[in-house]
């Protein structure tokens, strides 16, 4: 518990969560450790005391995420909804409260994995490791994000969009990292053994983490080889997959793949389907935040669009489509092997980008950036016009 | 002959309605041949919300008796969320004091019979007394009659399924509670398995063949639109689980699913818990009893997760704790052979874990091992009473004790252990140490995340931390069961979305926080029952193998013997978290906490 703490205490600077040295993370065996002391800690033992937990998280975090979550907690009326497919599906909303008052605290968290705490931070939970903790504050740093800067687009496009407004907006813009517009230089195929092709398999998936293509959780990648799909295991890290890819033979004669990604039908189908071999699968803010940006505010299925939409949209030729994690009626299953095709890549909705390479890695990882920057790009333009 | 009650009562009082629970107990006095309605305070219900919660608080007063004393209760319950539109909650409890551990006995169970009690509208049914005759208990709604089923003495469960009349669920025994088999379960219309700590000895004790369970009323839901919602929360969730409805997760596999990957891992039980990994397996998976059996899906009502597998031929595919210790555990390759000990077992009426387990110990004492024929013969002889199945009929650690060797029985407080080789996840040693049912994988399941990875990953070798997920498993599983639900669900879902549908259902407002607490309160309340009974630390504890042998190593996975030090020391921080002293007994102190009586 200990290591696990002060690992996931480092993950969040390294990701550009939180600054470094800034989170405070304790997790409860039969004692209680903290990774430091601080004068927040009495506090949070409170909260231990209350819950039913394993470990905390309480975390001031780093900009802009910082005058993102500030300005959303104060614009809401007690909750945030992004509308993000992670928070869709994860965490549902995002409850607020002002100050540091322990009682009104636990009983947020009584309902909730986290709570958003102006001008101090975010807490989250976990109640089986302090990752889960980890996950939840990743999470809402992404889906608060996203949820800024569509609001913001939306009510710039239709005039509704305050000076104040526009001057966080402004403070926000700037604090942006630039665009990388170089993908790296990745393993090439063809690969001479499955330990080479693992090989490939783990680069790739730190890099699409270094290059910030998806927060540290989420995202899933696959190499086809030798009849058999290689894929991420569910809850894994793309930036630690040693140990975590799991062989998923194409015939289907092995169940011990049940721990792959939860989009392993879909990485099968594009398999099976495209011929390509390379498969990533990452959440590009930029690209998730353009998806969401539609002007038919009259549609009948508006408040549906991440199930369905009646419409073919695109960036550029970039199809996005619909579709929910995982499989079901409205699964993205059922939508992106059929649309990867139409142009190596497709975006779903309030999700993330799919992207194919024929070989190895290289083609997948630069389309996927070539995708997140045209999205940001355009993002722009379109707030800027 | 046939004595038939109805009910009377007006449970409604005014325009007062109640939502989500049915507001009715029935008491079925079996010595005197007495039926009456209890309406239990609403207090109650909310403390101990339904199945095996409130199973337990009734169990409390009693459970100082024996198994078969008369006026031990066999307790059934439903849970508010059962007949609902909320996910997989078509289950129930069925509680007693075990036959087999002399602990808390009791089973969740799925198929209809939860349902159907909750549309005759009852949350639940308290049977009491003994029948002087092999009778059959037929309720009808509010009508409750009582039938001679002398008659079907002996019937196998499947036959007794088509044999009853009458629309509705069935729960019965076979012939090996008749018998006395110490771990015969009661089937549900012939296919669902209330299995583990020997209930249908139980039904047996007090002459009861069979329960018939009817009814056409309907669950008053307090917020449907809000319920709709939650349901969608949870079903979104569902779909997003490669274990649940994956590629190949439980909804297209059923739980053989797990097969390959116990495989893989290294954790397969193999030739009695001598080593870990069963070098047939790849052969006998789940793949391949798909593409030899063809199954299709079904399931318990109300779940469109569907884990259950029926061949055409009505052949039920087994569950793969079933699938695995008829192969791997009897070092059985011959995988019809395991398809028809499921069959057998559930014909006749027994929990196939202990079944396969006390062959496996026989096996080992035996010194050789069993062909498969020999393995359908000997479950027959136990089934039937015959032969050495006499003996084999009273479990591993009775029949091992008998032979002198009572480490050749791998169980705990005499339940044999189910699929999962702790040396292969330590988190899952430790929960079949403290599980109050005996060696129990449900009670806890850290396979979730020590295997599963779900909520995430954990790591499975090694001791740290364990200690309080494990209780606050124990916990989210004594509440999940109490609603009730079904635990396979919380790979993807949490009792964050389940305090959702609790309030829409019911109106009662709740959070995930105080679902929890009153699974502790359920589960220590279960503590002080055995504590009563003189279950302390010697009895959490593993059979010495796991300490002295390692399992199969190989493949960059290796599987040491389990570290003694560790475990106690995982055990004592266990027993600190629960409330517990150090010899594993609850206090006053936390009783009190949690507004419970106990007193030693």
């Amino acid at each position: 518990m200990e290591a696990l703490i002060y690992k996931y205490e480092h993950k969040l600077s390294e990701a550009g969560l939180t600054s470094e040295g800034a989170p405070l993370m304790g997790a409860l065996d039969a004692e209680l450790l903290w990774n430091r002391h601080d004068r927040k800690t009495p506090f949070l033992e409170m909260i231990f005391k209350k819950l039913n937990i394993t470990a905390l998280l309480f975390s001031e975090p780093k900009e802009p995420y910082r005058t993102i979550i500030d300005h959303l907690c104060r614009s809401s009326s007690g909750t945030i909804f992004p509308e993000d497919s992670e928070t869709r599906t994860f965490l549902h909303d995002l409850p607020v409260t002002d100050g540091l008052d322990d009682t009104r605290v636990v009983s947020l968290l009584k309902q909730r994995k986290c709570v958003l705490i102006p001008g101090h931070g975010i807490i989250a939970f976990g109640t089986v490791s302090p990752e889960q903790a980890f996950i939840t504050y990743s999470s809402v740093c992404f889906a608060t994000f996203v949820k800024f800067f569509s609001d913001m687009l939306f009510k710039k496009k239709r005039g509704m969009i305050s000076g104040e407004e526009s001057m966080i907006f402004r403070r926000v813009r700037n604090m942006l990292d630039a665009p990388i517009p170089n993908a790296p230089m990745l393993a090439r195929s063809p690969f001479s053994d499955e330990q080479e092709m693992v090989r490939a398999i783990e680069e790739a998936g730190k890099e699409v983490v270094r290059y910030g293509l998806v927060d540290s959780y989420f995202g899933n990648i696959s190499y086809c080889f030798r009849n058999t799909l290689y894929i991420s295991q569910t809850s894994s890290s793309l930036d630690e997959l040693v140990g975590c890819i799991d062989p998923c033979p194409l015939d289907g004669s092995s169940c011990a793949g049940i721990t792959a990604s939860s989009e392993l039908l879909t990485h099968l189908e594009i398999a099976k389907t495209s011929g390509a071999k390379a498969i990533l699968h990452g959440h590009p803010k930029f690209a998730v935040i353009i998806s969401m940006d539609c002007d038919r505010d009259d549609c009948p299925t508006r408040g549906l669009c991440h199930r369905r939409c009646p419409e073919k949209r695109y960036l550029d030729n970039i199809p996005i489509v619909p579709g929910e994690v995982g499989t079901g009626p409205f699964g993205l299953c059922n939508t992106v092997p059929s649309a990867v095709a139409e142009a190596n890549g497709v975006i779903v909705y309030g999700h993330g980008v799919f992207t194919t390479g024929i070989s190895d890695f290289n083609e997948a990882f630069s389309r996927l950036l070539t995708i997140e920057n045209r999205a940001r790009a355009e993002y722009f333009r379109r707030f800027d016009e | 002959m046939q004595l038939i009650w109805q009910y009377s009562g007006i449970m409604s009082q005014g325009c007062y309605t109640m939502y989500g629970w049915c507001g009715k107990i029935l008491r079925i006095d079996l010595a005197n041949m007495r039926f009456y309605a209890e309406e239990p305070e609403d207090s109650l219900l909310h403390s101990c919300i339904g199945g095996r919660g409130l199973a337990g608080h009734y169990l409390f007063p009693e459970v100082t008796r024996n198994w078969d004393d008369p006026a031990m209760p066999l307790l059934l319950f439903t849970g508010p969320l059962v007949d609902t539109a909320s996910p997989t909650s078509g289950r129930m409890t069925i509680m007693t004091r075990s036959p087999l551990t002399g602990t808390v006995g009791d089973t969740s169970v799925g198929g209809n019979l939860g349902t159907f009690l909750k549309k005759a509208g009852w949350d639940g049914v308290i049977i009491t007394g003994k029948s002087d005759f092999l009778c059959g208990i037929e309720i009808d709604g509010k009508n409750v009659s009582i039938t001679d089923a002398s008659h079907l003495r002996g019937m196998n469960t499947g036959e007794l399924s088509q044999h009853i009349k009458g629309k509705g669920a069935i729960a019965a025994i076979g012939p090996a509670a008749e018998k006395g088999v110490l771990f015969s379960s009661v089937m549900i219309d012939g296919r669902f398995a209330a299995g583990r700590n020997g209930i249908g000895c139980v039904f047996a004790s007090k002459n009861i063949k069979y329960l018939r369970v009817n009814g056409s009323g309907r669950t008053q839901i307090f917020n449907p639109k809000e319920l709709k919602k939650a349901r969608t929360d949870i079903t979104r969730l569902i779909a997003a689980s490669p274990a649940l409805l994956g590629e190949l997760g439980i909804g297209r596999y059923g739980t053989p699913a797990l097969y390959d990957l116990m495989h893989t891992r290294r954790m397969m039980p193999t030739d009695n818990f001598k080593k870990t990994r069963f070098d047939y397996a790849p052969m006998m998976n789940a793949f391949t009893l798909h593409k030899t059996y063809q199954p299709q899906r079904a399931g318990c009502r109300g779940c469109h997760i569907n884990c259950k597998k029926i061949a055409p031929d009505g052949t039920t595919i087994p569950e793969f704790e079933s699938l695995s210790h008829f192969s791997a555990l009897l070092n059985n390759s011959d995988l019809s052979s395991v398809v028809e000990a499921n069959r057998i077992c559930n014909e006749l009426g027994m929990d196939t874990i202990s079944a396969a387990s006390t062959l496996a110990c026989y096996e080992e004492l035996e010194g050789r091992t069993l062909a498969s024929s020999e393995i359908l013969d000997l479950l027959h002889d136990i089934g039937l009473g015959r032969g050495v199945g006499i003996a084999l009929g009273q479990g591993s650690a009775r029949y091992a004790q008998s032979r002198g060797c009572p480490e050749s029985s791998i169980s705990v407080k005499q339940q044999e252990l189910p699929a999962y080789d702790p040396r292969g996840a330590y988190g899952m040693a430790l929960a079949y140490a403290t599980s109050t049912r005996g060696g129990c994988h449900l009670r806890a399941y850290p396979i979730s995340h020590e295997i599963l990875r779900k909520p995430v990953a954990t790591d499975r070798f090694t001791f740290s931390g364990k200690a309080r997920v494990i209780k606050i498993a124990e916990d989210l599983n004594a509440a999940v069961d109490s609603l009730t639900a079904c635990k396979f669900v919380f790979f993807a879902a949490s009792l964050e979305e389940y305090a959702h549908v609790f309030f829409a259902v019911t109106g009662v407002s709740t959070s995930a926080q105080s679902l929890l607490k009153a699974g502790e309160r359920i589960y220590y309340r279960e503590r002080i029952m055995n504590a009563i009974n003189g279950f302390s630390r010697n009895d959490d504890d593993l059979p010495s193998r796991f300490f002295e042998e390692e399992g199969s190593s190989g493949h960059t996975i290796s599987i040491p013997p389990l570290n003694r030090k560790d475990f106690l020391e995982a055990r004592s921080n266990y027993y600190k978290i629960r409330g517990l002293n150090d010899r594993g007994i609850p206090t006053g102190e936390k009783a009190r906490e949690l507004g419970l009586t106990w007193k030693r």
